[in-house]
């Protein structure tokens, strides 16, 4: 073995199909290029390795991966490990048996995706009628003993009703409420104009959930995550690229963040081909944004190289087109700019109609052309 | 604050797992990961819902001999409490 830090987090995106058309979904914009690679048995040699490695904790997500009829098998092969398990759904198709069948094999926690407090307003952002259902799903959750996350993402449309969120989460009995503001990466990229928030949205909301860590404090955890474009210097993503997280793709792609895969130029292996050992310590992707040696400067020279590194990498290249840049985000990076511009059109004073490309299997086709 | 005849529980989003890489114990909750020292370990091992503080601080008292048993129950409901903070351990009544 090199010497290559411990990874602690499995994330298994067991597919990028989904029901739902989330306008800021995290996943690959060109994700219809990504097929199902993986049979059960992979992915539960991919869990066997990753704990071999260190890992403790996997979040089985996508897309959406209930969709997976296997999935069953990989709870238990995660039970069997003695791994931390988080299953990451939109609720949608969830019946009350499955779930039930899901918290025997040894399931540990499951999140809820909720768009919005509202239902027509959640139902729009999804793209489709899902309110009601993931509101039955996380009572269901609840009742069967499960602890739930009930996880927002934040933007233009819906920070306002943050406290309205809070409500809904502590009626439902959350364990852990993440307030997670979208990052503009992927489709939220596609549709920045329409999501980003101005500052004084972003700082009310900030100061109502403030309020309700501090009075939910051992009942439920409230996380409120900022938005990169809002910060002074960029948080380290992913806890630093090919540290912490481990990633798969649904093809099988071992990956350091979500959206890796779409920087060019790099190549990460496929766990069909090699084990993840030997991807972790040697794959020519990892290495390439490991450790410090790659940055530019101001980070070469920056005291907050150690704690960031550098930002973000996909951030760099997809508002660079560099993704060995400064994260733009980071107040002294040259390109920030960027990021300036694009508060300064979210503070445009009227509310415009704005319109929204979804993420559909179309639009994605579209937008790998 | 927690009375010594309060029954402490882990949480239910919380799991404790032996760490092969470190030899200890970790305390696993949702996208969080608390590495415990000895000591926390013993403690939260005891939190089955059954046991009272009391009864916990008399199961330690073997363990820590150099420690009275006062001490050591301030140590060990100073530590439930901040674990209750963060929503890691529950109190049963
Ligand atoms: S963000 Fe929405 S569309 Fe994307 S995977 Fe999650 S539920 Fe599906
Ligand atoms: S210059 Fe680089 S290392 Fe320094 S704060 Fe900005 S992104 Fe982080």
């Amino acid at each position: 073995m090199s010497s290559a830090p411990r990874p602690y987090t499995l994330v298994a995106e067991l597919t990028y199909a989904c029901p739902l058309h989330c306008v800021y979904c995290s996943n690959p914009v060109d994700f219809t290029r990504h097929e199902d690679a993986l049979d059960a048995a992979d992915w539960r040699r991919v869990l066997r390795e990753a704990e071999r490695l260190g890992v403790v904790q996997v979040n089985f997500t996508g897309g959406e991966p209930l969709l997976r009829p296997d999935l069953e098998a990989l709870v238990e092969e995660a039970r069997s490990l003695d791994l931390y398990s988080n299953l990451i759904t939109s609720g949608i198709p969830l019946a009350r048996e499955r779930l039930e069948r899901l918290r025997r094999l040894g399931l540990d926690n499951v999140q809820v995706s909720i768009q919005d407090a509202r239902p027509d307003e959640s139902d729009r952002i999804a793209g489709r009628e899902a309110f009601h259902r993931k509101i039955e799903v996380a009572r269901w959750v609840k009742e069967l003993g499960f602890p739930l996350t009930v996880n927002t993402v934040l933007h233009r449309e819906n920070l306002e009703r943050i406290g309205e969120v809070i409500a809904l989460a502590e009626e439902l009995h959350a364990d852990r409420l993440e307030l997670a503001n979208a990052q503009y990466l992927g489709w939220a990229l596609r549709n920045r104009t329409a999501l980003l928030p101005t500052k004084a949205q972003l700082e009310r909301a900030r100061s109502v959930a403030a309020a309700a860590r501090a009075r939910l404090e051992g009942r439920m955890e409230v996380v409120f995550v900022v938005p990169d474009y809002y910060v002074e210097f960029p948080p380290a993503c992913m806890d630093g690229w090919g540290r912490r997280f481990i990633v798969v793709s649904p093809d099988g792609l071992l990956l350091p963040c979500l959206l890796a895969h779409t920087l060019p130029g790099l190549s990460f292996g496929n766990v069909r081909e090699r084990s993840v050992e030997e991807l972790w310590s040697s794959s020519p992707g990892l290495a390439a944004f490991r450790g410090e040696a790659w940055m530019p400067e101001p980070c070469r020279s920056c005291a907050r190289r150690a704690i960031d590194f550098g930002g973000c990498r996909c951030q760099a290249f997809h508002l660079t087109g560099n993704a060995a840049a400064t994260d733009p985000a980071c107040s002294l990076s040259p390109d920030h700019g960027l990021v300036e511009a694009a508060r300064t059109e979210a503070a445009r004073p009227a509310r415009e109609l704005v319109t929204f490309s979804f993420r559909t299997p179309r639009t994605s086709r579209d937008h790998s052309r | 604050m927690i009375p010594p005849e309060a029954k402490p529980a882990l949480a239910p989003k919380a799991r404790l797992r032996f760490d092969r890489t470190s030899g200890g114990y970790l305390l696993l909750y949702p996208e969080r990961g608390l590495a415990l020292n000895a000591t926390a370990a013993n403690i939260l091992k005891l939190c089955d819902g059954e046991l009272t503080v009391d009864g916990i601080v008399e199961k330690l008292q073997g363990e820590y001999l150099d420690r009275s048993a006062e001490e050591l129950r301030r140590d060990v409901l100073e530590f439930l409490e901040e674990m209750s903070r963060r929503g890691l351990v529950r109190v049963l009544e």
